[in-house]
């Protein structure tokens, strides 16, 4: 497997299709929120979609991902179905974590993909944990884990770094910097707004890469990802970016301008796929339709699987706690 | 007297007490120019500045720690935990330093700093957005504990609790902040740390809540009415220390009684409210006494979150089993 990016118009067009399913299965959880079968938090990852299709495009079946509560990017670029993802969306049974996680807890043993952590931070110390095991036992995986700017304030974040560094941990540190960690400007929250610079400190290749540009993430993260898999040690990508929306589906919004989310929109990585295909000639009239029209049947499908779900029998919300309440069967692996 | 939310009356709280005195200041993540994940410390920073409401990075542990250090010189930190469970993040601090402060320098440190924290189920999240873990903080020596379950004694005890020279853990019932309006006078006023109030007299059963369940609590103590059995109802309002005497005192009358709290089952605060009561009423008692709880689980996605409470048939159904037994 190579680790440039090749960029003829099939891949191109590939790449803005993952992110427009990104895009539209989100705008249907809005729709599906403002009628009630979505309840709770909703983190949406509207204007990020670059950074986990950038990233995971580079991935190969092997590797392990750990992202945070905003992960709905990550699901759907890992592979998880839309289907039961839009089921998990909404407590169904028939959701890829039987409707106990939410928008906010995915996950799917079989991608390796090892949640949706609503604990900012939380993640990163379990993904040293994960990238550690696949090394004691001879697994040629990299970890790659999401994670806000706002986590670089916890400790945590400072623990892993040191940990995967000092043991050469075949991990790939991926931060989505938004610019703000809800309310809270990244100006305000870090010494050193330049986060790269942070993994630097930790002497590991760190680099800062536009997050709106899906090819420039993607080949990033393959140079980052070559380091890695050459036994470098770990790697760590910012990548610079810009929620479009209220940090989960509502909030005052105060600490920016609409203006700042204007210019932002402006930049957005569908917006910036496009034009630069169009002015390119890589993209042809009606492509950009049929790819709307591809996604959408997707999730209409996706919405009548989760609508036709099941909620779960209360009675069976005491199975697995622990091993002695794992039913039979074995969903649990 | 205005009719406020429980999210106002704290504010209320929050704005004299800083009037009053200049050693009380916020800390938190998006307390100051946000006003707070829950809106509840708006216009503070407007009234009293970024040096004394302090908008800190994602970092619970030093948001605690640092509230310490601020304690025990002298200062007076009401620090903000977004959500209850974000706090295993400082529990470390609260656990290894802010209990044991007093006793490891023979009480010349102190630490009179309140962690408020919203806590139980009530915004249709899962996991950490609603769980109810108060034993953890009741079960450190050196941490009080308290949970108001309105408007009006959640102002006054906040108020006891910044003034209390000790560490005040300050659970807030998510699940009320907005849900009604009570009469909160315009003067200050406290409540003492330590003691519970009797909100319904019976002579039947005494039925023990606190927090968001007390309400439904109630309800099932009118059921009961309406059934022939009149319930005491106590609220607790503060969990550590336990207002032993009030409880004793209601269950040597009744003879019966019932438990009702979110937290999970086991090891949860009804265990050591039943085993006072064993120890301290036992040849009064005229049946088992009951708990109805939280499950031994996590606290289920929207759709189950409701299952996962106690609610007003289970209490009802719990009292009438403990008036129904024979001894
Ligand atoms: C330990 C912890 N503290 C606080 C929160 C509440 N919270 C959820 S998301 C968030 C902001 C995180 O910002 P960032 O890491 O930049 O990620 P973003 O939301 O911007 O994607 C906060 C404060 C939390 N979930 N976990
Ligand atoms: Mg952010």
């Amino acid at each position: 497997m190579t680790d440039r990016v090749h960029l003829d118009r099939p891949r191109l067009l590939h790449l803005l299709e993952a992110m427009e399913r990104i895009r539209l299965f989100e705008a249907k959880c809005v729709e599906l929120y403002q009628t009630q079968k979505i309840l709770g938090f909703l983190h949406l990852y509207d204007g990020e979609e670059a950074v986990s299709v950038g990233v995971i495009e580079a991935l190969r079946p092997e590797d392990a991902v750990v992202a945070t509560y905003r992960e709905h990017g990550q699901a759907l670029a890992r592979g998880i179905g839309m289907d039961v993802l839009m089921a998990e969306m909404l407590g169904k049974v028939e959701g890829c974590c039987r409707g106990r996680g939410g928008s906010m807890h995915i996950f799917d043993a079989k991608k390796r993909f090892y949640g949706g952590n609503a604990i900012v931070g939380g993640g990163l110390p379990l993904a040293i944990g994960v990238a550690l095991g696949d090394k004691m036992q001879g697994r040629e995986a990299v970890t790659v884990c999401f994670f806000g700017d706002g986590a670089a304030g916890e400790g945590e974040f400072h623990e892993s770094l040191n940990l995967a560094a000092l043991w050469q941990l075949p991990v790939l540190f991926v931060c989505e910097n938004n610019l703000y960690s809800m309310g809270m400007a990244l100006g305000r929250a870090e010494v050193d707004t330049d986060i790269a610079r942070h993994a630097g400190g930790y002497t590991m290749p760190a680099e800062a890469v536009d997050g709106m540009d899906v090819v420039a993430v993607e080949a990033a993260a393959r140079r980052a990802l070559e380091h890695v898999r050459g036994g470098g040690g770990p790697a760590f990508l910012e990548c610079r970016t810009y929620r479009f929306r209220a940090h989960s589906m509502f909030d005052a919004q105060s600490y920016r301008t609409k203006e700042e989310v204007a210019a932002w929109r402006d930049k957005g990585p569908i917006l910036r796929l496009t034009r630069w295909m169009t002015e390119t000639g890589l993209l042809h009239a009606g492509d950009q339709a049929a790819i709307e029209e591809r996604v959408k049947a997707e999730i209409e499908a996706a919405v009548a699987f989760a609508e036709a779900g099941t909620l779960e029998d209360p009675a069976d919300l005491l199975k697995f706690v622990s091993m002695e309440n794992v039913p039979q069967e074995g969903a649990v692996r | 007297m205005a009719e406020k939310t429980m999210i106002e009356a704290l504010n209320l709280t929050l704005h004299q007490e800083m009037e009053a005195d200049d050693a009380v200041l916020v800390l938190g993540e998006d307390v100051g120019v946000d006003g707070g994940i829950f809106r509840l410390t708006e216009g503070l920073i407007e009234t009293f500045g970024e040096s004394r409401v302090i908008d800190t990075p994602l970092a619970e542990s030093g948001i605690v720690g640092m509230s310490i250090g601020l304690a025990v010189y002298g200062l007076k930190p009401v620090a903000e935990m977004q959500f209850s469970g974000f706090s295993y993040l400082a529990f470390h601090q609260l656990e290894s330093h802010a209990a044991r402060m007093r006793w490891r320098s023979q009480g010349r440190h102190t630490v009179p700093m309140v962690v408020r924290m919203p806590y139980g189920a009530g915004v249709r999240a899962l996991e950490h957005h609603s769980e109810s873990r108060e034993v953890y903080f009741a079960h450190t020596p050196g941490l009080k504990m308290v949970i108001p379950s309105g408007p009006r004694n959640a102002r006054a005890l906040l108020l006891a609790a910044i003034r209390d020279p000790d560490p005040v853990i300050f659970f807030e019932p998510k699940a009320l902040y907005r849900s009604h309006r009570e009469e909160v006078p315009d003067e200050a006023e406290t409540l003492p740390l330590g003691e519970a109030r009797i909100v319904r007299e019976g002579g039947d059963i005494t039925l023990i809540a606190y927090g968001a369940m007390l309400k439904r609590t109630l309800e099932a103590a009118e059921r009961l009415a309406e059934d022939g059995a009149e319930a005491e109802v106590i609220d607790l309002l503060t969990l550590s220390p336990l207002d032993d005497a009030t409880i004793t005192s209601s269950v040597f009358k009744t003879g019966r009684a019932v438990v009702v709290h979110e937290a999970p089952r086991s090891f949860g605060p009804g265990g050591e409210i039943v085993a006072r009561l064993v120890e301290n009423v036992f040849y009064h008692l005229e049946a088992p006494i009951r708990r109805v709880t939280g499950f031994d689980i996590h606290v289920p996605y929207f759709a189950r979150e409701q299952a996962y409470l106690p609610d007003v048939e289970r209490i009802f159904e719990a009292a009438r089993e403990t008036l129904d037994a024979r001894a």
